[in-house]
C-alpha cells in the first residue's frame, strides 16, 4: 500500500514509527488538518472519521458477506469470489463533468494516497461491525473531474460479468448493481472510496478492488467492485429499491424510528457480541450528515 | 435420534462452529429442524398407508413432540438473545411485525397439541384427540409462512419446504376427495 507519494504528502501526515503505533489518535488530528485544506467550508467538522469502538475481526470481515454476485448464502463469497479478477480493473468517472476519466485502478489509487478510516457498517438486516477500511476520499476524486452544474447526483455500477460473478446468472437482483447518491452526500469527506481492509489489500469477498463506504447509510448502499462513477443530473435507480421498492429506499439512512417494513430497526447484532444494542440514528454520524437532511422527512425519504 | 440436531448445535457452539453471527445461525438452525419434524411427522401417514410398515406410526407421536422441542428452542433463543426478555417489547412485535405473529401463532397452536400428547388424553378425548390434532396443519403453515416473511429477497428455502407441505397436505385432500367420491349416493324416493 503506497504511503507516500512524492509532492502529494504533507509533513504532518508522514508517520513516524513510534505515531505509526498510534495512528489511530495521529490520523484523527490529521484528517482534519486534510479536510481543512482540501474543504474549508467543512473544516468545522468537528467529527473524527475513526470510532474508538473495538474493529471486527478480519476472519469475520471476511466470512460474513452479502455479496449477492456470489450467491447469497453470507458464506458464498468467500468461497466463490476468487474467481473475480482484480487486475487490470478500470474506473470510469463520467457523466455531467468537464473531465471525464477512465483510470486503471492502481493509477488512481497513486494519485490518490490512502489513508485508514475505522467506521461502522451496518446492514439493513439489523447486525454491524466495525471495519479499518484502507482508501481514500470520493470528494476530490469527483473534484478532479470537475462536475458541472447538472451534476446533482453520483451513480455508481458494479461490474457485470456473470463468468466471473456466478450469482449475476441467478435473477435474485437486477444486474448489474447500481447504486447513487445525492451530490452532497457524495462530497461529504465521510463518504470514502476502499481498496484495502486491515492495511491489507481489499480482499474479493469485500468488494475488491475498490468499493464505497457510505458508513451513516445501510451497508447495501456502500456498493462494491465499482468499474463506473457517472455524475448525474436526476436520481439515479438502485438496485435494492428497484428490487423492493417499499422496503428500500434511496437514502436508506441508518434510523432506529423508521422500521423496516418488515422488522424493526431500533436494535442491532454487533458481531461478536451476544446481546443487541440499540442503533444510533446515522449510525452514530448524526453530527457530522444530520445536516445533509435538514428539513428533509426521514420518513418519507427512507 | 432426533437429539442430534440439537447435540450438532451444541458442539458446534463448543468448538466455533456457529460461524459469524451465532444467534442468527442457532436461531435459523432450530428453525429448520422444527419445519423438519413437521415435514417428516406429516409424512408418516402417507409413508405407512403406501408401504404398509407400521413402524413409523408408532414413532410419530414422539417425532411430532420433537417439533415442539425445535419450535421451543427457536422461540427461546429469539426470546433471550433477541428481545432479552423485554417482554413488552415482545408483544408489539407480535402485534406489528406479520411474520413473528404468524411464527407465534403456530407456536401458541403447538400448545394443546403437546398438551393432549399423551396416552390418559388420548382416551380421554376420544374422538376429540383428532379434532384438536387437525391444527397440526394449520401451524405447519404458519410456520412455513414465518419462515417466508423473514426472509430477505431469496426465499428458495422456504419455497422448498412449501413445496414438501403442500405435497404432503396434498395427499391427505386427495385420500379425502376419495372417500367422498366413493360413497354412495343417498337413494332417492320412489320417482
Amino acid at each position: 500500500m503506497a504511503r507516500f507519494a512524492p509532492g502529494d504528502i504533507r509533513a504532518s501526515e508522514i508517520t513516524p514509527e513510534a505515531a505509526y503505533l498510534n495512528r489511530r489518535s495521529f490520523l484523527r488530528a490529521v484528517g482534519l488538518l486534510a479536510a481543512n485544506a482540501a474543504f474549508p467550508r467543512l473544516a468545522a467538522a468537528k467529527g473524527a472519521f475513526d470510532t474508538t469502538e473495538a474493529p471486527t475481526p478480519f476472519e469475520d470481515i471476511t466470512h460474513y458477506n452479502n455479496f449477492y454476485e456470489f450467491g447469497t448464502d453470507k458464506t458464498d463469497p468467500a468461497k466463490r469470489a476468487q474467481s473475480l479478477k482484480t487486475r487490470p480493473w478500470a474506473v470510469t468517472i463520467d457523466g455531467e463533468c468537464k473531465k471525464p476519466k477512465t483510470w486503471d485502478i492502481d493509477a488512481l489509487i497513486k494519485r490518490n494516497p490512502p489513508e485508514e478510516r475505522i467506521y461502522r457498517l451496518r446492514c439493513v438486516e439489523a447486525w454491524s461491525m466495525v471495519i479499518p477500511w484502507t482508501g481514500f476520499p470520493l470528494g476530490p476524486v469527483l473534484a478532479k473531474a470537475e462536475p458541472t452544474a447538472k451534476a446533482k447526483y453520483v451513480a455508481f455500477t458494479t461490474l457485470h460479468d456473470p463468468e466471473q460473478m456466478p450469482g449475476q446468472k441467478t435473477g435474485v437482483l437486477p444486474w448489474p448493481y447500481v447504486e447513487g447518491l445525492r451530490m452532497d452526500e457524495a462530497m461529504h469527506p465521510l463518504a470514502f472510496l476502499v481498496t484495502g481492509l486491515y492495511g491489507k489489500p481489499l480482499p474479493n469477498q469485500d468488494g475488491a478492488p475498490l468499493r464505497l463506504a457510505v458508513p451513516w447509510k445501510y451497508g447495501f448502499k456502500s456498493i462494491k467492485s465499482i468499474v463506473r462513477i457517472t455524475l448525474v443530473e436526476k436520481q439515479p435507480p438502485t438496485t435494492w429499491n428497484i428490487a423492493n421498492p417499499g422496503e428500500y429506499g434511496f437514502y436508506s439512512n441508518v434510523n432506529p424510528t423508521v422500521d423496516h417494513r418488515r422488522w424493526s430497526q431500533a436494535r442491532e447484532r454487533r458481531i461478536g457480541e451476544l446481546f443487541k444494542r440499540p442503533t444510533l440514528l446515522f449510525n452514530g454520524y448524526a453530527k457530522e450528515v444530520a445536516g445533509l437532511y435538514k428539513g428533509m422527512d426521514l420518513r418519507v425519504n427512507y | 435420534m432426533c437429539l442430534v440436531p440439537l447435540l450438532r448445535l451444541v458442539w458446534a457452539g463448543l468448538h466455533a462452529g456457529l460461524g459469524v453471527n451465532p444467534v442468527e445461525f442457532v436461531e435459523h438452525n432450530t428453525g429448520a429442524w422444527a419445519l423438519n419434524f413437521f415435514c417428516i411427522t406429516l409424512a408418516v401417514r402417507p409413508l405407512v398407508q403406501t408401504t404398509g410398515w407400521s413402524w413409523w406410526m408408532r414413532r410419530r407421536r414422539m417425532l411430532g413432540l420433537f417439533v415442539t422441542f425445535y419450535a421451543t428452542l427457536h422461540f427461546l433463543t429469539y426470546l433471550l438473545l433477541d428481545m432479552e426478555l423485554r417482554m413488552g417489547e415482545f408483544f408489539r412485535d407480535v402485534n406489528r411485525r406479520p411474520y413473528i405473529f404468524v411464527g407465534f401463532a403456530a407456536l401458541v397452536l403447538l400448545v394443546p397439541l403437546t398438551v393432549t400428547s399423551n396416552d390418559w388424553m388420548i382416551r380421554r378425548l376420544k374422538v376429540w384427540w383428532g379434532r384438536i390434532h387437525w391444527l397440526v396443519y394449520p401451524a405447519a403453515i404458519l410456520g412455513v409462512v414465518h419462515f417466508y416473511w423473514l426472509l430477505k429477497k431469496d426465499k428458495s428455502e422456504a419455497l422448498l419446504y412449501g413445496g414438501v407441505l403442500a405435497l404432503l397436505l396434498g395427499y391427505r385432500v386427495i385420500a379425502y376427495l376419495r372417500t367422498r367420491l366413493r360413497a354412495p349416493l343417498p337413494l332417492d324416493a320412489d320417482a
